[in-house]
């Protein structure tokens, strides 16, 4: 397979939010607005990428029966410094994704695209893997934190359209992310077919 | 009364899963039926206050003394790995009932997001080893609630509704999942005032 | 390269490999990171309480810290900012409040929350200067800081009394924990922050 289509099979065939329906507790708790939605999503992507390379690394260094283990060390190590960095640079996001920083560690798309395709593929397949997977993530938040903002607030990354006293305060709350998701998915759905 | 209201704030007004976005993977992933979703919810229960239990005496006794913070996320998860492995091997040898019951649901829950979650909450929260044992056990119990009335709910679904064809599965569980969501929203203050008759503010 | 059998010994190595990379990895991190992390928490409370305290953000200003139970003083020779926290409606709500000599509200700004956004979160705006809850100018000996539900002059924000009530109990501690501290300038002086007689 090619480079290119193994990135558009991740944002597109393989979308991990509106497909694979991977790593759900991040996509609900983290998109109240789109510019929230958008920062956990590059979060994430920055360490599937960095895991998928280093791991097709090693692949063949670590035998099979510790492999678990072995690729959750990577990982975790990986979001620690992510934690760390985001704290020294960029404190105010890190503030607002909070505990979802270091639950990026049992984010099943993470330990999944290990396994399905970094332990199977060379290190440079598995970089445009994790972009492409990365970048299909970081849309579906964004898209998901936009509509739950726009309905929820009458503002799009914070520019206000039609203002807050029109909003429906509930998109922005818990029941507003499992509804518009849902939402989401079913317009999928329906595109697919067609 | 101070545990009281941990008990009930964690199950009714924060639950994990309704408003704290925990678990939402076997909260959609096994949910199709009662018996699963009570089966999980158990599992959980157990390896819950398990871990919470190990990870605060980590973090208290040999992270905190040593600086070494900063390993807090790698060793809570190598943690609960181990632990859900050491459970699944003795639960197999002494009680073979309950890993019949019990035993598919373990694995999974490694990867279960509340239990890294809820370790590293207690941690934040700084409650002692007995708060912090009687919030994962409730925060628990609160998962298994929503578990299970979900399942319910779903279980409904499926035999008396006719699903429009794109929302069919995932979407139309999301869209319960988020009305159950707005009837949990019904507890909230429910905590304050709670504080309050019990003069604890 | 052929892949490594799951031999016991060759298990054991790599696991004690990786451990050891990932340890060291993170440890050099942690002491890359240390010194900025610790900087900007600095600035950002040295920010905040220039602001609670109405001073502009290029301005040089000194202050003392002082803990006293929960809350954190940082007197200067303008008045003392107090540190407060109190329950909101979702957690934790932290606040920092400016007071001039006379004990009269100069600014506060929000350090933590747990409020509902859209709701009790626009406490960081509802209580300031020229909002519908201005509570700048009024002091707590003369002002109810109360919400106007409770019989107080302040309005609560709307939809969001819980949180409005934790604000102004915060408030209202605050400046309690204040009156009680021996005065500013009477007081011996802590250790100066900037440019004390240790340095």
């Amino acid at each position: 397979m090619n480079n290119m289509k193994v990135l558009i099979n991740g944002i597109v065939k393989e979308n991990p939010t509106f497909v694979l329906l991977l790593g759900m507790c991040p996509t609900l708790g983290t998109t109240s607005s789109a510019i929230n939605g958008m920062s956990m999503g590059l979060a994430t992507m920055f360490v599937l990428i960095l895991s998928n390379f280093i791991i097709s690394l090693i692949k063949n260094l670590v035998p099979d029966m510790v492999r678990i283990p072995s690729y959750i060390v990577v990982i975790a190590s990986l979001v620690t410094i992510l934690q760390m960095v985001m704290q020294a640079y960029v404190p105010d996001i890190y503030a607002t994704l909070g505990l979802f920083i270091p639950l990026i560690v049992v984010n099943c798309i993470i330990l999944g695209r290990a396994e399905a395709f970094a332990a199977k593929n060379n290190p440079v397949a598995s970089i445009f893997d994790g972009i492409g997977i990365g970048i299909g993530f970081t849309l579906a938040l964004t898209l998901l934190g936009a509509v739950r903002e726009l309905l929820g607030t009458g503002a799009i990354f914070g520019v206000t359209l039609w203002g807050e006293s029109y909003g429906m305060l509930m998109f922005v709350l818990a029941p507003g992310a499992f509804i518009a998701l849902g939402f989401l998915i079913a317009i999928v759905n329906k595109l697919r077919k067609a | 009364m101070e545990y009281v209201l941990i008990f009930i704030t964690a199950i009714f007004v924060n639950n994990i899963v309704l408003s704290q976005f925990l678990g939402i993977c076997p909260f959609l992933g096994v949910s199709k039926k009662v018996s699963t979703a009570s089966g999980m919810g158990a599992a959980v229960t157990f390896v819950l206050v398990l871990a919470t239990i190990v990870t605060y005496l980590i973090q208290h006794y040999v992270l905190d003394p040593n600086h070494l913070g900063y390993l807090q996320t790698i060793a809570f998860i190598l943690i609960i790995a181990a632990l859900v492995q050491m459970v699944e091997i003795i639960l197999k040898k002494v009680s073979p009932s309950l890993y019949q019951a019990l035993g598919v649901f373990l694995p999974l829950i490694t990867t279960n997001c509340c239990i890294l979650g809820v370790a590293i909450l207690v941690i934040q929260k700084d409650y002692n080893l007995l708060q912090g044992i009687v919030y994962s056990f409730s925060t628990a119990l609160g998962f298994a609630l929503a578990m299970i009335v979900f399942a319910g709910l779903r279980e409904q679904l499926q035999r008396f509704s006719r699903v429009p064809k794109a929302f069919d599965g995932m979407p139309i569980a999301l869209v319960t999942a988020g009305l159950l969501a707005m009837a949990f929203m019904g507890f909230s203050g429910v905590d304050n005032g709670l504080s309050r008759l019990f003069g604890l503010n | 390269m052929k892949k490594l059998k799951s031999s016991l010994t060759n298990m054991v190595l790599v696991l004690t490999l990786i451990t050891i990379v990932a340890g060291s990895a993170l440890a050099y991190v942690n002491y890359a990171t240390e010194g900025q992390i610790a900087k900007i928490k600095a600035e950002n409370l040295a920010n905040g309480i220039k602001q609670v305290m109405g001073v502009a953000a290029d301005e040089q200003f000194d202050y003392t810290t002082e803990e006293a139970g929960d809350f954190t003083l940082y007197r200067s020779d303008r008045g003392t900012a107090v540190q407060s926290v109190t329950g909101g409606f979702g957690g934790d709500l932290k606040v920092l409040v400016g007071f001039d000599n006379e004990g009269i509200v100069l600014g506060y700004t929000i350090l933590e929350h747990a409020e509902t956004p859209g709701l009790g979160a626009k406490a960081g705006e509802w209580f300031q200067k020229g909002q519908k809850g201005d509570i700048t100018g009024k002091s707590p000996a003369t002002t109810n800081f109360t919400v106007s539900k409770d019989g107080g002059d302040i309005d609560a924000i709307t939809a969001s009394t819980i949180t409005s009530r934790a604000f102004l109990l915060a408030v209202q501690n605050a400046y309690d924990q204040l009156m009680k501290q021996p005065d500013a300038a009477t007081a011996a002086s802590p250790i100066d922050q900037k440019g004390g007689p240790n340095k």
